[in-house]
């Protein structure tokens, strides 16, 4: 019985994730230890304790509603990886899909004045659309998705930039609060808001990004069309020649990856949580840490949900370590070691089911000496 | 004009340095998408260099210090690609993601800490190098010539003369090519693949090093090398995987780069009244048209990016 749970692919893929996490955390520690060694538990154990860093159930609960604004995001961000992914694409330029949500849903908000349900549709097919351009480059000029999707983050970046300086407050460099500018757009709250103590910012948001990975679980595992996707990304050519259009089937595949990160950044924007900093030098983290969930979630988009809040948390963590020792890019460095140890999760199967084929093997073994021996017994 | 001929020379040194890594990397037929990282890697290593070594030291010494230091610091976080890519068959696009997200990281929280030890109310991640970067300059008139034009003009000679006319160099190609035929001849893959990646450390951390010297005189290690060693992967491509013509793509690139830095010295270009943000946009999406045009001939190597199995027929 055990055995077949350890058999099992879903048990194997929590089981390598965790190992990640643990090396990834440890690794992290070590770091700490070298830095200062006074206060490194200390301040791992902050990383690791994120809202519970409070006493008081009241602010633990608003802080944890705050990780919580960022997990939707997040999430998106990590369903959109993993959605080109499951197609054999590299979703890369999801950081700069994310950012041109961010530019179509703030100046949605504040430059033309529009709803909130508008902003995040316009916000979606600008993104599908930017995501477009990478489908095109790679399905007719063979561009490599990881490099034109580089590109295309930085070109997103300035151009945001150039976009949102029109709706910015002239005193500093970030754009309007939404909350006295684009009150229309702000995303409703349901009375979310009353279940974490009050915090504003946890709207439809959370329920909306859950949601989602559902229906790309259901996409991609229960429709025919997401079986064509799948099939295009195991074998490009064989899939072409049962008769799929395997170069729009990329391009449609980078379309809904695009335009679900920019919808998650239309779920964080149009919260008011943030404010888009019209000086920015690099696109946001978000895109980047959404390849760290997916991965991390086994490429399974309801496991993403768990490993993107994983994910959130630490990052929130990392604002509570003594500053005065460590900075809070601890959590950027435990989260990116936790991508580099996911590379190895492939060999961490293959160990697994090679040990349990060698304990088979010996049983099998067994059970054959202990027959030919009652055999030389008769 | 002088200055805009000065730019493009020192960032097509940095263009041609990294990319020639990547070549290597490849033709021994791993794709390093990591050299971003390592590019920052091989940046702090030399920052951190100039900043703890002793004054007064001379020029010469200085220089090699700091180029032995990128380099190693290059080279020994590119094996952490090795180890993965070549040893244990990872995936060679997550690796190397996770790399270039490493390597900023792990640059900030060093720099960070260093700082902070040093003043309690420094928190940023910023190295200063004035003096020492006078070192890497001369003035020839108004031109300020950098010793990495010259660094990168060697490294692609030796590029050249390594992989066409050493027997190495058409070893490491092979096992870019068809690693199993190599093996049959008795070519060890996984050395040449370890060779590959260690030498685009190499050229990588020299790249990071030649990048935050070529125009400012600090570095702020949270904003790591701004899509550079992605730019150079580009030019790789554009190049054909050949060292020459990496040499022309890079030259191509980095006039556009060197554009941003100084079109406000051209009265045509200021009357245009185009906003920076454009100018900044130009070299990424002259590169994507650039690949658009040249990526469907592409002369990769055939066996990049598939890990080396021995068992496979």
């Amino acid at each position: 019985m055990s055995k077949k749970i350890l058999r099992n692919e879903a048990f194997q893929s929590l089981f390598a994730s965790l190992i990640c996490i643990v090396l990834g955390v440890l690794i992290g520690y070590i770091v700490l230890l070298f830095i200062n060694p006074s206060g490194a538990g200390e301040a791992i154990m902050e990383v690791l304790k994120n809202f519970l860093h409070y006493s008081k159930a009241n602010l633990q609960l608003k802080n944890f509603g705050n990780t919580l604004v960022k997990t939707a995001p997040l999430l998106m961000c990590a369903l959109s990886v993993l959605f080109a992914y499951k197609v054999g694409l590299f979703n890369i330029g999801a950081a700069g899909q994310y950012c041109v949500g961010i530019c179509a849903s703030i100046y949605c908000a504040i430059g033309l004045g529009l709803g909130w349900l508008p902003c995040m549709i316009i916000a979606a097919i600008c993104g599908a659309l930017y995501g477009a351009i990478v489908g095109l480059l790679k399905s007719y000029c063979n561009v490599n998705e990881v490099i034109s999707g580089i590109m295309l983050n930085w070109i997103a970046l300035y151009t945001t930039n150039m976009i949102l300086s029109t709706v910015k407050e002239s005193t500093s460099p970030y754009t309007f609060h939404l909350n006295t500018h684009g009150v229309d757009a702000m995303l409703p709250g349901l009375g979310m808001d009353k279940i974490f103590a009050g915090n504003t910012y946890v709207t439809i948001a959370l329920p909306l990004a859950v949601l989602t990975a559902v229906l790309i679980y259901v996409l991609l595992e229960k429709t025919k069309f997401g079986f064509e996707l799948k099939a295009t990304g195991f074998n490009k050519n064989a899939a072409k020649y049962c008769g799929m259009a395997e170069k729009r089937n990329i391009i449609v595949t980078l379309m809904i990856s695009g335009g679900i990160a920019a919808l998650g950044a239309s779920f964080m924007y149009l919260t008011d949580y943030e404010q888009w900093m019209c000086t920015s030098s690099a696109v946001p983290g978000m895109g980047f840490n959404g390849i760290a969930a997916a991965f991390l979630g086994g490429l399974n988009p309801i496991g993403t949900i768990f490993s993107s809040y994983f994910i959130q948390h630490i990052t929130n963590g990392g604002a509570y370590v003594d500053k005065t020792m460590y900075c809070s890019q601890i959590s950027d460095l435990i989260s990116s070691l936790i991508i580099y140890l996911c590379g190895f999760v492939f060999f961490i199967k293959f160990a697994m089911n090679k040990y349990l084929d060698k304990q088979e093997e010996k049983e099998a073994l067994k059970a054959k000496g202990a027959e030919s021996e009652k055999g030389g017994d008769k | 004009m002088l200055l805009l001929v000065q730019y493009t020379l020192v960032f097509a040194s940095v263009l041609i340095l990294v990319a020639l890594g990547g070549c290597f990397a490849e033709h021994s037929g791993v794709i390093n998408l990591g050299l971003e990282g390592v590019m920052v890697i091989g940046a702090l290593g030399g920052a951190l260099m100039m900043r703890y070594a002793p004054d007064g030291i001379g020029t010469f010494p200085l220089i090699m210090l700091v180029l032995i230091a990128s380099v190693v610091f290059g080279t020994v976080y590119s094996s952490l690609l090795g180890v993965a890519c070549i040893n244990f068959k990872a995936n060679q696009t997550i690796v190397g993601t996770a790399l270039n997200m490493l390597g900023t990281a792990a640059a900030t929280v060093i720099v960070k800490a260093i700082n902070t030890a040093t003043n309690p109310n420094d928190v940023s991640s910023t190295i200063q190098y004035v003096d020492e970067k006078k070192a890497f300059i001369v003035n020839i008139g108004s031109f300020e010539f950098n010793w990495f034009m010259l660094i990168a003009l060697i490294a692609l000679v030796i590029a050249y003369v390594t992989l066409y006319k050493t027997k190495f160099g058409l070893r490491l190609m092979a096992c870019g090519e068809h690693p199993q035929a190599a093996d049959s001849v008795g070519i060890n893959v996984y050395k040449m693949r370890w060779a590959g990646v260690l030498i685009s450390g190499v050229y990588g951390g020299l790249g990071g090093i030649c990048y935050i010297l070529s125009g400012v005189s600090e570095w702020k290690f949270e904003n790591g090398v701004a899509g550079f060693g992605f730019l150079a992967l580009a030019v790789m491509i554009f190049g054909q995987w050949k060292p020459s013509r990496i040499a022309m793509a890079a030259l191509i690139f980095g006039f556009f780069r060197a554009l941003s830095n100084t079109y406000f010295g051209f009265d045509f270009l200021v009357s245009l009244d185009i906003t920076g943000s454009v100018y900044n946009m130009m070299p990424y999406i002259i590169c994507l048209i650039v690949l658009a045009f040249t990526s469907k001939k592409s002369r990769a190597p055939k066996a990049e990016g598939i890990p080396y199995d021995k068992g496979q027929r």
